[in-house]
């Protein structure tokens, strides 16, 4: 039963989330507000790392699976970038690797 | 032939086996852009287009897998909270550290798109791609942008950013594990986060908490950037 009580635990704080994104109206994802919250839970104590750990290592260990589905999804719009998919794609490849180093030096640099 | 691809199993089955296939190419191969989500991918929208098997039906089961991302990127909590004291002690350059990356990012591709003639609307459509998945959605709608070219942007930097890190960070001698978890949170959210977590406990947190602020950061600022780059358009 431990694993069933872990993951009711993380999934009440994706509905949580989701409330506070739809029902009050903060204009950040609910997953993005649940994360949050299980954050302050566990800084303030109120959940301990033993009741997710387990689920949550398995969740994470996993993640890249789980956008198998939405890469899929790409069949359904590729008539829209038939003749720009080209750009697309080297604006994508340049513009993460300037991100990526930009972001990397900036923090390295910074913390000396 | 058709009941049985249109059963939920058909789709969870056919992704988890096409992953474990692109895990084991990688492993044998052990060549980095040999991603094994690609490879998953591909393998799957092969057969989907060989076995004439529609969209709607793989999703039958595709939707279960899809589900989990929820708790997954609500429990991106704990590898936060393992390393809170990291990001107490070196707030300033990671907070500095991802609002440069962000404005970076909205800023390349303003210019670029503007470089290449692709007009406003995919433009923005592209705008928020290194942001998780359901904040790049928010704000491309936002903006007047296309969801289904936002979705293939954000996952394919993700896949792109998971793939180069490695790379990037040797050519850069960037060895500062904080800075390698930021820079790759920032650039790739949860996709590039799943190489960070591989790459350690500290690259992992800093990734994932990185993921969170980036997306804080590019609500705010996209909007005004894209007001003010139009705004010199017109100069």
């Amino acid at each position: 039963m431990k694993l069933l009580r872990q993951i009711t635990i993380i999934l009440s704080f994706a509905f949580l989330g989701e409330i506070l994104n739809k029902l009050v109206g903060i204009p950040i994802p609910g997953n993005i507000l649940g994360m949050f919250l299980l954050l302050l839970s566990l800084l303030t104590g109120i959940v301990k790392l033993q009741q997710i750990e387990e689920t949550s290592r398995f969740l994470l260990d996993h993640m890249a699976v789980l956008f198998v589905p939405a890469g899929v999804g790409l069949i359904s719009v590729i008539g829209i970038i038939k003749d720009t998919w080209w750009i697309l794609l080297l604006i994508a490849v340049s513009t993460t690797f300037l991100v990526m180093s930009v972001t990397g030096l900036v923090v390295k640099y910074t913390r000396r | 032939m058709i009941e049985i691809t249109s059963t939920a199993l058909f789709g969870v089955l056919v992704s988890l086996i096409a992953f474990e296939i692109g895990l084991m190419i990688q492993r044998k191969t052990k060549k980095s852009f040999l991603n094994p989500l690609l490879l998953a991918i591909a393998i799957v929208i092969f057969i989907l287009q060989e076995g004439n098997i529609s969209l709607a039906d793989y999703n039958k089961g595709g939707q279960w897998i899809a589900f989990l991302m929820a708790p997954a990127t609500v429990a991106l909590a704990v590898p936060l909270y393992k390393n809170f004291e990291l990001l107490k002690k070196h707030k300033w350059p990671i907070l500095v550290g991802i609002f440069t990356g962000c404005v970076t990012s909205i800023g390349s591709i303003l210019l670029l798109s503007q470089v290449f003639g692709l007009g406003m609307e995919l433009s923005v459509s592209m705008l928020p791609k290194s942001v998780t998945m359901p904040i790049a959605l928010e704000v491309s709608k936002q903006l007047g942008g296309i969801p289904e070219i936002t979705v293939p942007s954000v996952m394919v930097t993700g896949i792109i950013g998971a793939i180069m890190a490695p790379l990037v960070c040797r050519v850069l001698k960037i060895n500062d594990r904080v800075a390698i978890g930021i820079a790759i949170g920032t650039t790739s959210h949860v996709l590039g986060t799943t190489k960070a977590i591989e790459m350690g406990e500290i690259e992992g947190g800093m990734s994932g908490l990185a993921i969170g602020v980036s997306g804080l950061v590019t609500v705010v600022i996209a909007p005004v950037m894209v007001t003010m780059f139009q705004y010199f358009l017109q100069l």
